[in-house]
């Protein structure tokens, strides 16, 4: 069996993968798909520990597909965004919307 | 009689008139300003003489004595100290009655004056709404029935004065000389707020009757409390005595205290025969006369009043001799005989025939603004026809104004001191006062006399005769409005004199009669015929003999022209020892320790936020960034820290 410590490691490469995407990334969709492997890593880690630490219960299941669902609802309104920003802007980078700060 | 409705109505109506010419003058009354103004100058000026007419020949004696009535008295300010307030209230007797009419009548004069004078002043409008506000301010200080009362319309004198000085504010003299004046009174009344305050404390009253009251009796406690305790040799009593003359000296441009007069010549003309002549510059007479019954009981503040006023008629007089603007002679003569009025009182004893310094005083404070005005209005017509001030200007006028040449001359005599006209017979009772209280005094007076007829008539012949200038052949003497006052102050400067004037106006109110006295009268009236007799010799008909006499005067003369350096001497006080000692500190102490600590909390704030105004970018990505740097720092916090 792999060892949980693996598991942990990839879960944690993934997040800080993901995270260094949305920081560096200046892209809309770049930036959305950056989130969703932040989102991931996570329900690497809850089904891992599920499994490891409870083997019997289902908790950490039910909540990765409560993850997996908002994820998707968030991915269709950024999308919507992603599309009315190009639609105003003719342009999805994030340094382009910057009419607020002026 | 109602007098609380009348007086109330002659505070009042000027009042109104500045307010609505101050805040329509410019856009709706513009032409019909000078007319308003001249009409509520007329109303008051009828309704003060017919105030004066009841006062004086109706209501006003109680066993042959004038009373004093109180016509309106509310407290408006009180204390938590004994008793002290500050009430606001009209108070009638012979001498605010008196001046009533010299206000209200010289005002109205003027009024009528500047209607030609002014005609084509940008702000004509606003010179008479300043006009009228100084008249009620005036007015306000002679009915004052508390000497707190006084010393606000004292200040609010001071306040119209100095608007009306600066009144071409585009002259930077100008504006120098309504500054002077300001600030040089405005230090004078410094020491008349400390004398109002000891006066206050001592007596326990700020009311001139109950202060007169406390203090007239020498058995009265007050009076015994304030001169056995002293200060530097001096008792309380007097050093408050001094103290509020301070004030009055200031205001009535007394040696050394008058180095702004002159130079509030730079005003409009009119103006200058209104308060530096006529009014505001009595008003330190006043001041002592209201309070005379205190002040002749205190003989070292009665003696500085005295010697005050001869010193400043006499220098003076010196400086009028050799000064060539028309106006600043004026200045300087009205400087002199105010010098007489203040010597008259410091002579003078209490009651009755004692007291006939300070019925000369009056007298003469009377006659005195009628013929000074007419001079002042004269030189105003003069000014306007040759459009300059000097007097090397001038000469044949004569011919080319002959209503203006006749009424300057009769003002001339009259302020010489020749029978009969008005100032013969107030300047005699002057001399008298002086002869029977103080011998020195009686000479200075006398040899003043003649410089100031010598003076008078040097300005007179220097004006109106020598050799004629170019004039501009078009422009006529002046319209009938500029005429008009000329000969009624003129037939006033004739009649005033006979008013049997001790009988209304004496120190303590019971008239008495005075008689002329015909071998006295021999020494002044010699003095003004040689006075006169040089003035023609020297400068009927332009010639060297005054510029040899002046050579050969040398130091003297060049000292009276500088008038004797006095401004020189405030310079070099204020600027050299006052800026540099008190002023530079002050303002150092203000740039870097007051102004440095809000300056360095305003500096400190504005480089903080510049410093983290970074973090505010508005950039969702550094947001999370720093959310994310959070996190772990709480993360590393808790896991590795927290126990």
């Amino acid at each position: 069996m792999v060892p949980v410590s693996h598991i942990l490691l990839l879960s944690t490469a993934l997040f800080f993968i993901g995270m260094y995407g949305l920081f560096t990334r200046r892209n809309m969709i770049a930036l959305l798909m950056s989130i969703e492997l932040m989102l991931n890593s996570i329900n690497i880690n809850f089904v891992a520990f599920n499994k490891y630490v409870w083997p019997g219960q289902l908790d950490g299941i039910f909540f990765t597909i409560f993850i997996i669902t908002i994820a998707a609802a968030e991915a269709a309104i950024a999308i919507a965004i992603v599309i009315n920003l190009y639609r105003s802007h003719l342009s999805i980078d994030v340094n382009d919307a910057a009419e607020l700060k002026h | 009689m109602n007098y609380a409705l009348l007086s109330a109505l002659l505070l009042l109506l000027p009042l109104a008139s500045f307010v609505v010419l101050g805040i329509w003058g410019r856009s709706i009354f513009r032409k019909a300003s000078g007319i308003i103004g001249t009409a509520v100058l007329g109303t008051i000026a009828a309704l003060s003489v017919y105030i004066a007419c009841q006062y004086f020949l109706v209501d006003g004696q109680l066993n042959g004595t004038y009373q004093p009535i109180i016509a309106l008295q509310t407290e408006w300010l009180k204390f938590g100290y004994k008793e002290l307030s500050i009430d606001i209230g009209i108070l009638l007797d012979p001498i605010s009655v008196m001046m009533l009419v010299v206000i209200t009548v010289v005002s109205l004069m003027v009024h009528i004056f500047s209607l030609g004078y002014m005609k084509d002043e940008e702000r004509y409008s606003t010179y008479f709404a300043f006009l009228s506000l100084f008249t009620f301010s005036m007015l306000g200080l002679v009915i004052s029935v508390n000497i707190f009362q006084i010393y606000m319309f004292w200040e609010l004198v001071g306040v119209s004065s100095y608007l009306l000085i600066g009144f071409f504010f585009t002259k930077p003299s100008a504006v120098a000389a309504s500054k002077k004046a300001f600030i040089v009174t405005r230090f004078a009344d410094l020491g008349f707020l400390i004398g109002i305050l000891i006066l206050g404390i001592q007596t326990g009253t700020l009311d001139f009757s109950t202060i007169i009251d406390r203090l007239s009796n020498p058995q009265s406690e007050a009076f015994i409390s304030m001169t056995s305790a002293g200060f530097l040799g001096l008792s309380t009593l007097t050093w408050a005595l001094i103290l509020v003359f301070m004030g009055g000296a200031g205001k009535s441009a007394m040696f050394p205290l008058h180095i702004w007069l002159p130079d509030a010549m730079e005003g409009p003309t009119p103006v200058s025969a209104l308060i530096h002549a006529a009014t505001m510059v009595v008003a330190g007479v006043y001041l002592v006369a209201r309070l005379f019954p205190v002040f002749h009981l205190d003989e070292i503040a009665m003696s500085v009043v005295a010697w005050v006023g001869a010193t400043s008629a006499l220098f003076a007089a010196i400086i009028a001799t050799t000064q060539t603007d028309i106006k600043r002679v004026l200045a300087y003569s009205t400087m002199s005989q105010i010098g007489y009025m203040m010597f008259s009182l410091g002579v003078s004893g209490y009651g009755g025939e004692a007291g006939l310094g300070f019925t000369a005083s009056m007298f003469h404070l009377f006659t005195h603004a009628f013929f000074k005005s007419l001079l002042f209005l004269g030189a105003g017509a003069v000014i306007h026809y040759v459009h300059s001030n000097d007097m090397t200007d001038m000469g044949g006028l004569r011919k080319h104004m002959p209503v203006t040449h006749a009424t300057f001359l009769l003002a001339c005599l009259a302020i010489a001191g020749v029978p009969p006209l008005s100032g013969f017979f107030s300047k005699e009772e002057i001399l008298l006062a002086a002869y029977e209280g103080n011998k020195a005094i009686y000479f200075i007076a006398l040899f003043t006399a003649g410089l100031t007829a010598f003076y008078m008539f040097r300005l007179y012949f220097m004006i109106f005769w020598q050799k004629e200038k170019h004039y501009d052949p078009h422009h006529g003497e002046g319209p009938m409005s500029m005429k008009l006052p000329l000969i009624v102050l003129s037939l006033l400067t004739i009649v005033t004199g006979f008013i049997p004037f001790a009988q209304y106006v004496s120190s303590n109110g019971k008239g008495f009669d005075t008689h002329l006295h015909l071998m006295f009268s021999i020494a002044p009236v010699a003095m003004v015929i040689i006075g006169i007799g040089v003035a023609y010799v020297l400068y009927q008909k332009a010639n060297d003999k005054p510029t040899n006499l002046a050579n050969a005067m040398g130091g003297l003369y060049k000292a009276a022209y500088r008038k004797f350096y006095i401004d020189e001497l405030y310079l070099f006080i204020t600027h050299k020892i006052i800026f540099r000692f008190i002023g530079k500190p002050a303002a150092w102490t203000d740039k870097n320790i007051v102004d440095g600590t809000v300056n360095t909390v305003a500096s400190a704030t504005d480089d903080v936020s510049f410093m983290i105004k970074g973090w505010q970018s508005g950039k969702v990505q550094q947001y999370a960034m720093y959310f994310f740097a959070g996190a772990l720092l709480l993360a590393f916090i808790f896991i590795y820290l927290w126990h």
